[in-house]
């Protein structure tokens, strides 16, 4: 059991399948509806009672809707616990940076390319040597891109759209990212200054921590009628890029936790957790934070475009080629909060659903998707940890009926960082990775043995679940060749 | 609005400690007055993502902060120490509080931070701080007068 986690759990939580736990209304005053926890039983051994609290927390907002959830790869955050999903009526609910994060909008996007893993791999160790240096990465680290005033407004309006206008990307790129690219939403007028300026130098930057870019190869395919309109097939090299909105999204979340800290206070609200400052999603504070949360959102995906942008111009020096068919498969947002139609107890409704730590999984047929993936659902991207393989996922009707359209993020943490640099040693790991045909480029070695493998849930555990529950289905599995990470 | 007695004493010696977080950094941070736990605080802050034992002071930067409560006073104080880091890129290694004042129903403070610019070729950090947050913070008396912190941050 992992530690700060409690062996009680299990006595709080109801059983209503093998991979749905509920919290009940009692476990907390004020709750206004269930916790709802998506783990296998072996999961379950490895959940916090932190994470309880924070599901019991969501659960007492106002204007919840079904359940206050938690996906597979939950671990407690603040505020809303990492994995976290909840659903807010529009009417008579909240809106919380809270159940966004700080990070807005960090999210996964994989290229694919027409390589082989036998061609890329005899040369692994130089491509993510180049990819490294042209992708800026760790803690201050210098952007390549000298974005001026205006071209930032412009990203906080337009995000990968504005990206590709701007000769980073092909018009397909957007069409293939979740909201085309940027939510229309955004206003940069409610984007502060501190933002901008911590946005401004870090616009082209990966980041530190859990980010990373990495290069992958189909180790095994699930569902092949599903992986030929991915554009996914066994052997082939693709590439994932992970990461976010950077210090712009980062002092957004920021500067509106103390708006709305205030907003609480005025409206009457009453909170378990300061973290969950929230405000009625309509009124003026709640708006101002989605629209200038949309402005850090779209900044994330113009970031992941101009990075894709980076590592097709290094793929074709590299291999001295331009026609790679390097594409843009999808891009998600895995911390947003967005107005989005679902029905509940047969009754259509606009709810704002919070996923921090999820990622949205729509279903075939639904609107919002791609045209060129309606049939099958969207591609739903769970990266795994460092060393362990990622997962690309098909949405199902399945998970708009249990989870507002939503599935699990990543592996999910069961060791403090500071805890893996004490059992870890980031050489070590380096050179074990090695040996199993995993080229890891860091910064120094401290930041990999934060990153280790064994921090992490097994990705597959996690996956599972999400799969047996059906809210999301397996397509491929997505084998490491090489990682950089700052 | 700072909670007293509380049963943990702050230690003479040590000005901070890091504690169990699964995914995050936690810390608490003590001194003999509130001025000294908010330093020491900076210090735990800064020393999550880089040792700043052996770095000079070279450049300073002066910081004012009003907040309506203590704690949120905590809060803006790291969180412009971390806004200063990124844009002025400065490691900051020593801090100075002149006095923490409840001034009508707000509390004030004025301070300065001082450290040496970002060097990429010496500095190795380690994870990067994205923010500082709300979540279990703590601004606590002990029974001998002491101060102590507590303050989750954002990795």
């Amino acid at each position: 059991m992992a530690d700060g986690s409690t062996k009680d759990a299990a006595s709080i939580l109801r059983k209503v399948n093998d991979y749905t736990w509920d919290i009940p209304m009692d476990y907390k005053p004020g709750m206004r509806v269930p916790g709802r926890i998506f783990v296998s039983s072996k999961l379950l051994e490895s959940l916090e009672h932190d994470t309880l609290t924070q599901v019991s927390n969501v659960a007492t907002l106002p204007g919840i809707q079904k359940f206050a959830m938690a996906m597979p790869d939950a671990h407690s955050g603040y505020g809303f616990p990492i994995g976290g999903v909840a659903a807010f009526d529009r009417d008579t609910g909240i809106i919380s940076p809270g159940g966004v994060g700080y990070d807005i909008n960090c999210g996964v996007r994989i290229i694919k390319t027409n390589l082989t893993v036998d061609e890329v791999r005899p040369g692994m160790k130089e491509l993510i040597e180049l990819l490294f240096h042209e992708i800026p990465s760790g803690v201050g680290s210098k952007s390549k891109l000298r974005a001026s005033d205006s071209e930032l407004t412009d990203a906080f309006l337009h995000g990968a759209k504005w990206a590709v206008e701007s000769g980073y990307g092909v018009k397909e790129d957007v069409e293939h990212c979740e909201e085309n690219g940027y939510m229309k939403i955004a206003d940069p007028s409610k984007v502060g200054e501190k933002a901008r300026k911590r946005g401004k130098p870090q616009f082209g930057t990966l980041g530190s921590g859990n980010h990373f870019l990495e290069v992958q190869y189909v180790d095994e395919v699930y569902d092949p009628e599903v992986a030929k309109v991915f554009g996914l097939h066994k052997g082939q090299v693709t590439v994932m890029i992970h990461c976010g909105s950077r210090g712009a999204g980062h002092q957004i979340c920021d500067d509106y936790l103390k708006i709305l800290d205030r907003a609480t206070h005025k409206y009457g609200i009453q909170l378990p957790d300061r973290q969950l400052a929230c405000a009625p999603a309509e009124s003026t504070e709640g708006q101002n934070y989605y629209k200038a949360m949309a402005a850090g959102a779209n900044y994330a995906w113009a970031n992941r475009q101009v990075i894709t942008h980076w590592v097709r111009e290094a793929f074709a020096r590299f291999f001295r080629r331009d026609d790679l068919s390097m594409d843009l498969i999808y891009d998600v947002a895995h911390n947003v909060a967005k107005l989005e139609e679902h029905t509940i107890d047969n009754e259509k409704k606009m709810v704002y659903v919070h996923r921090k730590g999820a990622t949205r999984a729509f279903p075939p047929g639904h609107p919002d998707i791609p045209f060129s993936y309606r049939k099958v659902g969207q591609p739903v991207l769970i990266p795994g940890s460092m060393g362990t393989p990622s997962f690309v996922l098909h949405g199902t009707q399945k998970a708009m009926e249990l989870t507002f359209g939503s599935a699990c993020h990543g592996s999910g943490r069961v060791s403090s960082r500071g805890a893996a640099k004490r059992e870890f040693h980031g050489e070590t790991i380096q050179k074990e990775l090695a040996a199993r045909g995993i080229s890891v480029r860091a910064t120094h070695p401290s930041i990999i043995a934060e990153e280790a493998p064994g921090v992490y849930k097994p990705s597959e555990d996690v996956v599972d679940v999400v799969h047996q529950l059906g809210i999301a289905r397996k397509v491929v599995k997505l084998m490491p060749i090489g990682v950089a990470k700052g | 609005m700072i909670s007293r007695g509380s049963d943990l004493e702050t230690d003479g010696g040590k000005k901070y400690e890091y504690l169990y977080h699964i995914a995050d950094a936690k810390f608490r941070a003590f001194g003999p007055t509130l001025e000294e736990a908010f330093e020491n605080a900076a210090l735990a802050l800064f020393n999550v993502m880089i040792n700043t034992s052996n770095l000079e002071a070279l450049e300073e930067r002066k910081i004012e902060i009003t907040s309506p409560d203590i704690k949120m006073l905590l809060v803006e104080w790291l969180s412009e120490l971390l806004y200063l880091f990124e844009v002025d890129e400065i490691i900051f290694s020593e801090f100075r509080i002149d006095k923490i004042e409840k001034k009508c129903e707000d509390f004030s403070l004025i301070g300065k931070a001082s450290g040496v610019p970002i060097d990429l070729l010496y500095h190795k950090f380690d994870t990067q701080v994205k923010a500082v947050t709300f979540h279990e913070l703590e601004v606590e008396q002990d029974k001998t007068g002491g101060f102590w912190v507590q303050v989750v941050v954002d990795t």
